[in-house]
């Protein structure tokens, strides 16, 4: 399958090894991934936040990069972009975009997955032939869950990872907190909801803290790093990458 | 000429359904309506119900009737009790307590004096444990079911309805309809439920299975 | 009146100062103090805890549940298409039925209405049933300037009366209160009560039964709200535990009800739907104890006047916003606000208004608007979410709340004019429209390496990041963006490898993919 890969902005500058994983990972299963290269950023921050005019262009950049009919489907290692295309795209382009503008997004949001779902939906693969001896535990991300309903398909495509020590979470299915902007204009609320899904996390005695979406991960893995708790957080992607011939190898310090 | 509050109103809903008109919508009624349980069945269920939520259950047959009335009232220590004045007066004979026809013209208040009132019911609901009252002749005027501290419910098993919209179907709408699901309860402290509030704290519930 | 000279007229909000439909300060101000408060903490995270078990057991065992919720999300939303039919049907059954049916514009009309509906029964003391409606108009504080004397008989209102405090949930106003402060709040409020009296849930309830006990059998008037009017037949509910609304509503002479208008429904068969949702939404039973329904007046039952106060302070307004109407659909279950993370932590008086968390935080804002004043504070409540979509889940009619809070957002930023944030959000799309500027601007980001020395985390940010930085390292930006490990050498021959790594493991076990499934 000729896919499209969204590394999203927060993926291609600050967390580029989650993108790198899944642009492995897709060709490792035979796939043909192509990055458009003008992509930038699908306006997430700014609908979030209650801007919708600032992100018309970035939604028709979108649209443009992806719509081509050869990109059979477009994977982005973010449920919550994900979520954007999916169900804010059309929003902004109802209101202020054009009758291309918004024949485009619905065009392109029919194609647009999240990693997960991906794999599980459209790839019909479950066991990934990934290897990965640590013990994780899994927050499911309040988007990839409510927004994409992507339910167990994170889970089943991690039990079938070789000799991987999967632990439960505890109230998994909660927000840490980020909420984008919210973690900022709401930092004191948001900060006792990080505490908490923290405190869950190091319960579990994992090693790793997996998560299909890099913005939570900044935000859980930054908890987690002040107060030295010595779980680092990890891409889904990078955990179904991992093979015995390209084990995952940390690259930064534990955060 | 002042415009009425009524019409501001009237004139403001327009106005808003105007400014952001909206699609007419069906409405789809795809949940369960119409079920049916074999009488064993309901009674298994609306008695699970009933237990659960802290009143007692006592089945008995329609010849029983009497005698079981007189055995919930008597360890109640129930000595005047309060009775609507359309009820079957056969079900207390066997009852050795004072009586009191209730009338609309006395005060409410003074239904205090009342140990505990027995009543008939319209209707019953399984699945909830739920009993509708509606101010039929053996039922009575609201008042009377609420201020004592005892209640005695009488329920045929052939006016006991599967669920909700099986029960609701059988209402008369017009009447004063009382719902009632247990003992009065709350769980106002820490959401900790306690039995027995302003209501009658306790509710005997006889299930007469062959009417 | 506008519509006779064919121009639709923007509905006007409540009006500013009257009622309980703002707080005095920010919700982000506001939740900085609640959060400081550890015995609130631990009373609202039992709480919520407790309950959302409760709801997800009872809405479990039917099978049908989300069957009901899209018959009552669509009742609800036909409703309001036909809101002025429905409301004159009402009106016209209840007048037939012996009741006498009021309107009021706003808080202010409202409050008049009842102080003189009251007043002219001779009494001064009124027994209230708890009521949102009587609580976002104020009635209670509006009914004491006026030297009448309301009396809340629900226990948890009794509470927060007691306590001269507000209340902080729809459903249980004391929440934020546990065992030990209520039996506090007890001894020192009510006349009489047992010197001895302890904290057990039971005795406290007891002693609240012996107060009230009195007042309802002596006092002429009620004040009630409503959680349903049906139109077909003007017959009105009201669904609770205590058994206090059926002491208001059927021992005292005169009867008040006031309803805000969006509480209508159709027909009487459709309690059928909200007679699940509610219950099994609100306190997670199957049923509440009690549920009491009266179409105007029974001769020999109950009160003989009845008066019914159709109540609109800005429910108009909001019906006007094809997105922001949604949040009239609320049957006030309080389930988003047991499941919401935010209301958990910062508690209901954190939203300032009597409609706290997630539907307070969208419902808010469009009755009472969110620029009555510089800095209003009902502007900050669509913010107060992380928008992770668990009040969604849990409404029993379906109310989008995240899509609500995002819309609402986007009003708020269009109202507002030009703000340092909105010239950082445009210089931010500015700068990821160009792609050419959006490397260059990557580039640039990679300097901050520096901030993080040789931890790799940068632990102090500069405002208004520093609330984020108080409790979260950032990482510094690594060395290369995706995009230019992709155009490098070390991304190309790590592709290669990848590919060929694939094509050994098929190689060696052709597979048989599996079919794929829906989870859900």
């Amino acid at each position: 399958m000729r896919i499209g890969l969204f590394a999203t902005c927060l993926g291609d500058t600050l967390f580029p090894d989650a993108v790198k994983a899944t642009a492995l990972l897709l060709t490792r299963l035979g796939h043909e991934v192509v990055f458009p290269p003008e992509q930038t950023c699908c306006g997430q921050m700014h609908v979030n936040t209650g801007y919708q005019r600032e992100p018309v262009p970035l939604v028709r950049g979108f649209a443009e990069q992806f719509g081509d009919a050869s990109i059979e489907a477009v994977v982005m290692p973010s449920g919550s972009c994900a979520g954007s295309v999916r169900h804010q795209h059309e929003i902004v382009a109802a209101r202020y975009g054009d009758a291309a503008l918004r024949s485009g997004v619905a065009t392109v949001k029919e194609k647009t997955y999240e990693l997960s779902e991906l794999l599980v939906d459209v790839l019909g693969v479950t066991d990934v032939g990934a290897y990965f001896p640590h013990r994780v535990t899994y927050h499911p991300t309040c988007h990839s869950l409510r927004m994409l309903r992507v339910g167990e398909k994170p889970l089943r495509l991690l039990r079938a990872v070789e000799d991987i020590d999967l632990v439960e979470l505890p109230e998994a299915d909660s927000c840490c907190g980020f909420g984008g902007t919210f973690a900022v204009k709401n930092a004191d609320t948001s900060t006792a909801m990080l505490h908490d899904k923290v405190g869950h996390i190091t319960a579990t005695g994992a090693d790793i803290c997996a998560a299909g979406d890099s913005s939570c991960l900044m935000h859980i893995g930054g908890g987690l790093s002040r107060i030295r708790s010595g779980t680092r957080t990890l891409h889904l992607a990078q955990i179904l990458a991992a093979t015995r011939t390209a084990p995952y190898v940390p690259t930064e310090a534990v955060r | 000429m002042t415009t009425t509050a009524r019409e501001t109103v009237l004139g403001r809903i327009r106005d808003a359904l105007a400014l952001a008109p909206a699609p007419e919508a069906d409405v789809p009624r795809a949940y369960r309506t119409g079920r049916t349980l074999p009488d064993a069945d309901r009674l298994a269920l609306l008695t699970d119900r009933l237990v659960d939520y802290r009143a007692e259950v006592h089945p008995c047959t329609a010849e029983e009737t009497a005698a079981t009335v007189a055995a919930v009232l008597t360890p109640r220590g129930a000595r005047l009790v309060g009775i609507p004045a359309g009820l079957d007066r056969t079900w207390l004979t066997a009852y050795d307590g004072a009586l009191r026809v209730d009338d609309a013209a006395v005060a409410p208040p003074t239904l205090d004096a009342l140990d505990g009132v027995v009543t008939a019911s319209a209707v019953s609901c399984a699945e909830t444990g739920t009993i509708f009252l509606d101010g039929s002749p053996d039922q009575g005027r609201r008042a009377l079911t609420l201020v004592p501290d005892l209640h005695v419910c009488v329920v045929d098993l052939s006016s006991v309805a599967v669920g909700v919209p099986e029960a609701v179907a059988r209402l008369v709408p017009d009447r004063p309809t009382t719902l009632i699901s247990g003992p009065s309860a709350t769980s106002d402290i820490e959401l900790e439920r306690v039995e027995g509030v302003h209501g009658p704290r306790t509710l005997d519930v006889i299930i007469r299975t062959d009417v | 009146m506008s519509t006779f000279l064919g121009m639709p007229a923007a509905p006007p909000r409540a009006p500013y100062g009257a009622g309980n439909l703002r707080g005095d300060r920010s919700f982000p101000k506001a939740a900085h103090d609640e959060l400081r408060n550890d015995q609130l903490r631990r009373n609202l995270g039992k709480a919520t805890h407790t309950i959302r078990a409760k709801r997800l057991a009872v809405t479990g065992e039917l099978p049908d549940w989300e069957r009901l919720r899209d018959a009552g999300s669509a009742l609800k939303t036909a409703t309001m298409n036909r809101l002025p039919d429905l409301l004159e049907e009402l009106e016209r059954k209840v007048t037939e039925r012996g009741g006498t049916v009021h309107w009021a514009r706003d808080a202010v009309e409202a409050n008049a209405l009842v102080t003189e509906l009251i007043e002219a029964t001779g009494s001064r003391e009124v027994i209230k049933v708890k009521s949102m409606a009587t609580q976002e108009i104020g009635l209670n504080e509006h009914l004491e300037s006026r030297g009448i004397t309301p009396y809340e008989t629900d226990l948890a209102e009794l509470i927060v009366q007691l306590a001269h405090d507000k209340p902080s949930h729809i459903l249980v106003p004391a929440i934020h209160r546990n065992r030990d402060e209520i039996r506090e709040i007890f001894l020192k409020e009510i006349p009489g009560v047992d010197p001895e009296l302890d904290a057990v849930p039971a005795h406290l309830a007891a002693a609240a039964r012996a107060y009230l006990r009195e007042k309802f059998m002596t006092t002429k008037v009620a004040v009630s709200g409503a959680n349903f009017g049906v139109a077909e037949t003007g017959t009105l509910a009201v669904v609770e535990s205590e058994g206090n609304g059926r002491m208001c509503l059927t021992l005292p002479e005169t009867l008040i009800t006031v309803m805000g208008i969006e509480k209508v429904i159709p027909r009487y068969q459709d309690l059928e739907v909200f007679l699940q949702l509610l219950p099994r939404s609100s306190t997670g039973e199957r049923m509440n104890p009690y549920t009491s329904m009266w179409t105007g007046t029974t001769p020999g039952d109950g009160p003989q006047d009845f008066h019914l106060v159709l109540l609109d302070n800005g429910r108009t307004a909001a019906l006007a916003d094809s997105v922001g109407r949604e949040a009239l659909n609320c049957i006030r279950c309080s389930a988003c606000l047991n499941v919401c993370p935010v209301y958990e932590r910062a508690g209901g008086h954190a939203y300032g208004s009597t409609y706290p968390g997630p539907i307070g935080a969208v419902l808010t804002p469009q009755l009472a608007g969110m620029h009555a004043a510089k800095d209003d504070p009902n502007s900050s409540l669509p913010y107060a979410s992380s928008l992770c979509g668990a009040c969604f889940d849990a409404c029993p009619v379906k109310i989008d709340i995240p899509s609500l809070l995002v819309e609402l957002r986007h009003q708020k930023t269009e109202e507002s004019g030009t703000t340092a944030e909105k010239l950082a959000m445009k210089a931010a799309a500015g700068v990821m429209k160009r792609p050419k500027v959006y490397t260059a601007a990557q580039n640039a980001a990679r300097l901050g390496r520096v901030a993080g020395g040789r931890s790799g985390t940068i632990s102090h940010l500069p405002p208004p990041f520093n609330g984020w930085s108080e409790s979260r390292d950032t990482p510094v930006p690594p060395r290369h963006t995706f995009r230019s490990w992709l155009a490098s050498d070390e991304g190309t021959a790590a592709l290669r490898d990848a590919a060929a790594e694939g094509a050994r493991q098929r190689a060696a076990a052709p597979e048989t993919p599996d079919t794929p499934e829906e989870d859900r």
